[in-house]
């Protein structure tokens, strides 16, 4: 997995709640059994005004001028915005996938659903849970400044911009020290081989129906 | 101290060590697999050399892309016909027990995994889709995982995990004639919001859920996802055994009742504690649609669509009127007068024998209505599907003018070729009504399968109860 310390990059701000995992990468694309190149569809519904499906050429279709991350001053952006319980609905990792792809590294919301917030992590994209009046502060100010910008320190857990704004944001310790990292999740649980047999052999006993 | 709750039960018995912070390695007795979510799993497995820890704990099977119609010339779709075929392969070279396209016991990951016995009550049941919330009804802690942790379940038998806190949500009383499972879970998340149930494992219990048939819990278990909670529960009672009992894969003999024995203590303890509980009424609720882009806009049949002022806060009226303007109805319109060109009947929600009965019941010899362009009926899975057609459903279906097609996941979804066109709106047995879900542009109302099949005739929304 991506490492993660420190991020810094221009905000895109999507201003919705409830953003799902159809919307982020709609259903065509998950026939795809690669883990790459969903960047280029993230949002595709909201993104393009033409019905888009996999493997046809994405830059001749036609792009919606009002949709956030076609603006120009988002092209690059790195760290996005948004309302309430995002990520909600399927368990598709791709839509992490996708906002990786894109480039995205760290999503800004007030609530994420739970599946998508445990996917991230897997991806090294960040989610960022802030109040939902900070969330608002920052809307107001990506309006004020198209290429309002924050700084995202893993180590210190603090998100700040360039006018002396700082905030600090909670993560699991656990988690934090993986992305810290870049560990391998299956690499850490297979150090622990011996307490998962250890496990088995003491479950077979009391309910072996379950090892039939 | 007080006395556990169902789910800090089953979260127990599986936990194999704890990190300080309390993450814990939580063991997994039952993988189920399906072709969208695990083929890059299989290949993160195979470029890192290793092995599947417990292939016995797999059940693999086909659902999303596959066609329901006639399916000996195969999927015509390349992109879809190749993950199904990286599936085949996967199943072959790993050993895995497996269900393909051409096996009568194909069908919904959802709905073959209780109907075989490869759910059981008191397992750690995950699948690399929400809807695995669905197999909670059996007392199992069961809940959807992205393809990364479909990965670390094939190679370690285990999952990093927080534990989730604990809310009851009791349904008390009787249900009205007429209101069913779907219904009730709809009037939850109404009431608890789309993100309601965040952070929490949700336990469904009190008089109205017990009443409920396995058929009936699932569908409530089903949704817990789209409350926000990543596993749904129900306590294991008598119609939890007799659903179990004599399944393929269920223990038998001895072993079937030193099982029995076991489940029969899953149950919260009366003295648990809940963080949150939430009680709803049976009686007060009534046939439920949902008029918007997020299951959480639902209502009662009989009332109007909502209006943007009717919210509270900014967010909640912005939300309404996007959905207003993508659902293409205005504030203030009945329910009832809202005129539908499709109806799906199917889905991990309601594609199981009992809402094929529930549908099949309402039509009376009438003929679906001519605004109405497909009436699609798919059960949820080839068992199913036989069942049904020997108690007849499928020619009142056929007769009335319904499509009966072949199991899978179809238009829940729209991976495969049965979906919404830009615009049509359907009235739909699934579980989400998110933009595009059934298809780009298309519009969806989730309803119960008895008040779809009277949309289906009626060629809009009407009251089941009257109709």
């Amino acid at each position: 997995m991506k490492a993660f310390t420190q991020v810094s990059g221009i905000v895109a701000p999507l201003d919705r709640s409830n953003v799902d995992t159809d919307a982020i990468i709609p259903k065509q694309y998950l026939k795809s059994i690669k883990r790459s190149g969903f960047g280029v569809t993230l949002f595709d519904d909201w993104r393009y005004l033409d019905p888009g499906e996999p493997g046809q050429d994405h830059a001749k279709r036609r792009v919606n001028p009002e949709f956030v991350l076609n603006q120009p001053n988002y092209q690059s952006a790195n760290i996005l915005l948004a309302r309430e319980n995002f990520g909600c609905g399927s368990s598709r990792e791709h839509a992490v996938w996708a906002l990786d792809d894109f480039g995205f590294r760290a999503v800004i919301a007030p609530s994420f659903a739970d599946i998508f917030f445990n996917n991230s992590f897997k991806s090294g994209l960040l989610p960022i849970a802030l109040s939902a009046e900070v969330v608002d502060t920052l809307f107001k100010r990506c309006a004020e400044d198209a290429q309002y910008s924050l700084t995202i320190d893993l180590a210190a857990q603090t998100v700040s911009d360039t006018q002396g704004w700082t905030q600090q944001f909670d993560i699991d310790p656990f988690r934090k020290h993986c992305l810290l990292n870049g560990l391998d999740d299956i690499g850490l649980t297979l150090q622990h081989s011996d307490a998962i047999k250890a496990y088995e052999a003491q479950r077979a006993k009391t309910a072996p129906w379950l090892f039939a | 101290m007080s006395g556990k709750t169902l789910y800090d039960k089953i979260w127990e018995q599986h936990v194999v060590r704890s990190e300080e912070d309390g993450t814990a390695l939580l063991y997994i007795d039952r993988h189920l697999v399906h072709e969208v979510t695990s083929p890059q799993a299989f290949e993160g497995l195979t470029l890192a050399n290793r092995q599947p820890w417990r292939t016995s704990s797999m059940v693999a099977v086909v659902d999303h892309n596959v066609p329901t119609t006639d399916r000996s010339a195969g999927i015509a779709d390349p992109v879809s016909r190749l993950q199904v075929e990286t599936l085949d392969k996967n199943a072959d070279s790993f050993k895995l027990q497996y269900f393909n396209i051409n096996d009568v016991r194909q069908g919904i990951v959802h709905v073959i995994g209780p109907e075989q016995g490869a759910t059981l009550p008191g397992m750690t049941v995950v699948c690399g889709d929400s809807h695995t919330a669905t197999h909670g009804a059996f007392g199992a802690l069961a809940f959807g995982i992205g393809t990364s942790e479909v990965e670390h379940v094939m190679a370690t038998q285990c999952l990093l995990q927080k534990k989730m806190k604990n809310m009851l949500v009791r349904v008390d009383g009787e249900l009205g004639v007429g209101v069913t499972a779907k219904d009730v879970v709809l009037a939850i998340i109404g009431k608890i919001g789309t993100a309601g149930g965040t952070g929490y494992t949700i336990e469904f219990g009190g008089s109205a859920i017990q009443s409920l048939s396995m058929e009936g819990r699932m569908t409530v278990c089903n949704m817990a996802i789209e409350g926000g909670a990543r596993a749904g529960l129900v306590a294991v009672d008598q119609t939890t055994i007799d659903y179990v009992k004599d399944r393929p894969m269920a223990p038998k003999g001895e072993q079937w009742d030193a099982a029995v024995a076991a489940w029969r203590e899953l149950t919260s303890d009366d003295d648990a504690v809940f963080d949150k509980v939430v009680v709803l009424d049976a009686a007060e609720i009534e046939p439920q649609v949902t008029w918007g882009t997020s299951p959480e806009m639902v209502t009662g049949v009989n009332s109007a669509v909502p209006a943007p002022a009717d919210f509270d806060d900014a967010v909640k009226q912005n939300a309404c009127s996007n959905a207003l303007k993508y659902m293409g109805i205005e504030a203030k319109a009945p329910m009832t007068s809202i005129q539908i060109d499709k109806v799906f009947i199917g889905s991990c929600t309601n594609s199981r024998i009992e809402d094929l009965r529930e549908a099949a019941s309402v039509i009376k010899g009438r003929r679906v209505a001519n605004n109405v362009k497909l009436a699609l009926v798919v059960p949820g899975s080839g068992l199913v599907k036989k069942q049904a057609e020997q108690e007849g459903l499928d020619k009142l279906f056929i007769d009335a003018g319904f499509e009966w097609r072949e199991p899978g996941c179809s238009m829940c979804l729209a991976m495969n070729a049965d979906r919404l066109e830009p615009g049509e709106r359907c009235a739909s047995t699934s579980n989400r009504n998110f933009e595009g879900r059934q298809g780009a542009g298309g519009r969806t109302h989730l309803v119960s399968p008895a008040m779809a099949s009277a949309a289906a005739l009626a060629g809009h929304f009407v009251d089941v109860r009257s109709f």
